[in-house]
C-alpha cells in the first residue's frame, strides 16, 4: 500500500484520495479472512486459523502511521497485521495453504507467519509473545531510528509477557507502540470476568506510561492516536499503550461457533462494521463514488489473483526440503 | 604466562566482543553498574556505558523477548539470566521465539543471542539456586547448548557462541568461578566440538562443566589401581559431538557418563542412548553417574554425598569393573 512518506499527524491533512490506499488495505483484509473461511472448509487451510474480520482498522490505522522499515510483532489473529505491514497477499495466501510458495515456505502456517522484508517480525502462537518480540525490536530501533509496534488482544494483558515488557520499555524509554486489540473476549471467555479493573489502558498509569482509548473500528481515530503514539517514540520519549475497541465477526478459531455472545452483540457491532465506517467517510471526505468502487474492484481481482495463484502453488517436497536445524 | 580466572575469562569474551562488534549489547540483572553477583562482569559499565551495557529490572521474561527481538532485528545481545534455575521463566521466549525462528521463517534471518546463567550446586544454594539446566533445554531443536570446565574453553566457547548466528545457551557452573588455568590458545573454541582431554584405555568418562574436572581428578585415582581412563568433555550438548565418543567408545568399549543432576531425562542418559544405538556392538558396559531423583539439599552433610565427585566416580567405576 502506498504510504505517504511525510504521513501528517493528527486529523489527515493530506488529499482525501490518499486515504483511499488505507481503505483498500483494510478491505483486502476482509476479503482474505472471508476466502480463508471458504478454503478452510474446503480442507484446503489446514489444522486452524483464526480470522479478524471486523478489526481490520486497527492494523491499518496504526501502519498507517509506521514508515515501511518499521517493525510490528503480530498475533495467532495476524494475517490482518502482515496484510496491513505490506505483506503480499499472494505468498501470505500460500502459506496458509502450506505451500512452498508461501511467505515461510509452508512452514509457519496461519499462526506464525514471519516476514522481515515488510518489518513483521513474527506473529506468535502464543499469547503475549508479540508484546515481547516489539520491545526487543525496539532495542534496535532505538539505533536505527525506527519504531516497533506490537498487536496482542485483551487476553494478552493478563499475561506476564505484557507487565514485564510494559515496564521494561517504559525504564528504558523504548520506542514502541503497544496495540491492545480489545474484542472483548479472550478466546471464548468474556473480558470483564477475567480482567481485573477492566481498563486496559488504563493500566499503563501504573508505569507512569501514556495511554489512549480508541475507537478501534474508526480508521481515522487508531489513525490518529498512532500518529501521536509513533511520534513519541521516534522522538525518543518512550513507548504509548494504546487500547483499540474492536470485536471479531467470526469465533476465536475455526472451532468456535461463537454460541456465548450474548443475543443482539454481534449485530450491534455489524451495524459499525469498520469498512462501512471507512467508506462513509472517505465518501463525507469527497472521494467519489467511482474511485472507491474503483479500488474496491482493483483489490478484489489482487485477492482473485493471489487465490488462484496460491490453490495451484505446489505443496513443499519432502525429498528435496533441505532444512537445517542452525544457520552456519 | 598468568593465569587466568574463569570469571575474568567470561568478562574478557564478553568485553572483546563488545570491542570488536558494534551490533553486541550486554544486559541483564545486577550486570552492570554492580558487575554481576559472581562478580563475572565487573567494569563493563564503565567502559562501555549505558548503550551497550545495562541493568534491567527483575524480568527474565522480558529479558529473553528483548533479546529476540533485538536480535532478529540486527543486534547481538549477550543477556546474563543470573542462575540456571531462574530458566524456567523465560522459556516460552527462548524455545517458542528464539529457537524456531530460523527453521519457521524459512531462513529468513535467524536470532544470534547468548543466555548466560550460573548453574550447579555445592555452594548450599538450596534447591532452587543449585540447579542446571542444560537438561530442560536440551531437546529443542534450534538451541546450542555450551557447557564450559575451564577457563581457556570459557573464553573461547564464549566468544564463538556471540559470533554465533544461532541462540545459544551458556552455562557457567559456581564451582568454576575461581578455577584458574592456562589462557586459551585460539581466540575461539567452535561450538559443537567435544575434546578428549585424557588419553586412556579402559573406559571412557564424559562429562561438562564441573564434571570434567572431577572425572580428571578421578581418573588419578583410578590410575593408583591400574585403570586406565580416558575422559572427554563434551563442552557443547547440542548439538552434541557423538563421534568424538564414539571414537573413544571404540577404544576402550567402556562409557561411563557424569551428570549433575537426575538421571531421568538427564543429557547422560540421552547421550548412552544415542551410543548404544551407534556402536552397541562397541560396548561391554555403559552407565550413568548422577544425582539421586530429588531435588539438590541444603545441608553440607546432603548436599556433599548428593553430588558427584572425584571419590564418587571412582568408587562407580571400581564396583563396575569388579
Amino acid at each position: 500500500m502506498a504510504r505517504p512518506e511525510t504521513a501528517s499527524r493528527v486529523g489527515g491533512a493530506e488529499a482525501p484520495a490518499a486515504c483511499l490506499a488505507p481503505y483498500g488495505r483494510m478491505l483486502l483484509i476482509r476479503m482474505f479472512e472471508r476466502e480463508m473461511h471458504r478454503l478452510f472448509l474446503e480442507g484446503k487451510v489446514h489444522g486452524t486459523t483464526h480470522l479478524s474480520a471486523g478489526q481490520e482498522a486497527v492494523p491499518v490505522g496504526i501502519c498507517w502511521e509506521l514508515r515501511p522499515d518499521d517493525y510490528v510483532a503480530g498475533t495467532y489473529r495476524g494475517h490482518g497485521h502482515a496484510l496491513a505491514k505490506g505483506t503480499d497477499p499472494e505468498p501470505l495466501a500460500s502459506e496458509m495453504l502450506g505451500r512452498a510458495t508461501g511467505v515461510c515456505g509452508g512452514r509457519a502456517g496461519s499462526m506464525n507467519v514471519i516476514d522481515l522484508e515488510h518489518g513483521l517480525v513474527g506473529c506468535f502462537g502464543i499469547v503475549g509473545g508479540s508484546i515481547a518480540a516489539a520491545t526487543g525490536a525496539a532495542l534496535s530501533s532505538k539505533r536505527q531510528g525506527r519504531v516497533a509496534a506490537a498487536f496482542f488482544g485483551d487476553g494478552a494483558a493478563n499475561h506476564g509477557y505484557f507487565h514485564e515488557c510494559l515496564n521494561f520499555a517504559q525504564v528504558l524509554r523504548l520506542p514502541v507502540v503497544f496495540v491492545c486489540e480489545n474484542n472483548l473476549y479472550g478466546e471464548f471467555t468474556p473480558m470483564d470476568t477475567v480482567t481485573a479493573g477492566g481498563d486496559i489502558a488504563g493500566r499503563a498509569a501504573g508505569y507512569a506510561m501514556p495511554s489512549a482509548t480508541v475507537d478501534g473500528n474508526d480508521l481515522w481515530a487508531v489513525r490518529a492516536a498512532a500518529g501521536e503514539a509513533v511520534e513519541r517514540a521516534r522522538s525518543g520519549e518512550g513507548p504509548t499503550l494504546l487500547e483499540c475497541s474492536t470485536y471479531r465477526h467470526y469465533g476465536h478459531s475455526k472451532s468456535d461457533p461463537a454460541k456465548y455472545r450474548p443475543e443482539g452483540e454481534l449485530e450491534r457491532w455489524l451495524a459499525r462494521d469498520p469498512l462501512d465506517l471507512a467508506r462513509s467517510r472517505l465518501l463525507e471526505l469527497g472521494v467519489g463514488e467511482h474511485e472507491i468502487k474503483a479500488i474496491e474492484e482493483e483489490t478484489r481481482a489482487q485477492m482473485d489473483r493471489a487465490i488462484e495463484a496460491a490453490v495451484s502453488a505446489p505443496y513443499p517436497d519432502p525429498d528435496t526440503e533441505r532444512a537445517s536445524e542452525f544457520r552456519s | 604466562m598468568s593465569e587466568l580466572e574463569f570469571r575474568t575469562a567470561v568478562r574478557d569474551a564478553i568485553a572483546e566482543e563488545i570491542e570488536r562488534d558494534d551490533s553486541v549489547i550486554f544486559f541483564g540483572e545486577d550486570v552492570a553498574a554492580p558487575g554481576g553477583v559472581f562478580k563475572a562482569t565487573p567494569e563493563l559499565h564503565d567502559r562501555f556505558g549505558d548503550e551497550r551495557v545495562f541493568d534491567t529490572p527483575i524480568s527474565e521474561l522480558a529479558l529473553a523477548g528483548a533479546a529476540f527481538g533485538a536480535a532478529v532485528t540486527g543486534l547481538r545481545p549477550v543477556v546474563e539470566i543470573m542462575f540456571g534455575d531462574f530458566m524456567g521463566l523465560p522459556m516460552d521466549s527462548l524455545v517458542n521465539q528464539s529457537a524456531k525462528f530460523w527453521y519457521v521463517s524459512n531462513e529468513q534471518g535467524s536470532a544470534p543471542l547468548v543466555i548466560r546463567s550460573a548453574v550447579g550446586a555445592g555452594g548450599r544454594f538450596g534447591a532452587m539456586h543449585s540447579q542446571i539446566h542444560a537438561s530442560w533445554y536440551q531437546g529443542v531443536p534450534g538451541l546450542k547448548i555450551v557447557c564450559p570446565s575451564s577457563p581457556a574453553d570459557a573464553k573461547g566457547l564464549l566468544k564463538s557462541a556471540i559470533r554465533d548466528d544461532n541462540p545459544v545457551i551458556f552455562l557457567e557452573h559456581k564451582r568454576l568461578y575461581s578455577v584458574k588455568g592456562p589462557p586459551p590458545e585460539d581466540e575461539t573454541v567452535p561450538l559443537g566440538a567435544a575434546t578428549v582431554v585424557r588419553k586412556g584405555t579402559d573406559l571412557t568418562l564424559v562429562s561438562a562443566l564441573k564434571g570434567v574436572p572431577d572425572a580428571l581428578a578421578a581418573a588419578d585415582l583410578l590410575a593408583a589401581d591400574g585403570i586406565d581412563v580416558e575422559v572427554i568433555d563434551l563442552r557443547t550438548l547440542r548439538p552434541l559431538d557423538l563421534v568424538t565418543v564414539l571414537r573413544s567408545v571404540a577404544k576402550t568399549n567402556r562409557l561411563a557418563a557424569v551428570e549433575e543432576g537426575p538421571r531421568t531425562g538427564g543429557w547422560a542418559s540421552g547421550l548412552l542412548g544415542a551410543v548404544a544405538e551407534e556402536a552397541l556392538h562397541d560396548l561391554d558396559d555403559v552407565w550413568t553417574i548422577t544425582t539421586d531423583e530429588t531435588p539438590v539439599p541444603y545441608s553440607p552433610a546432603l548436599e556433599d554425598p548428593f553430588l558427584p565427585s572425584s571419590d564418587s566416580i571412582a568408587d562407580s567405576v571400581r564396583a563396575r569393573l569388579g
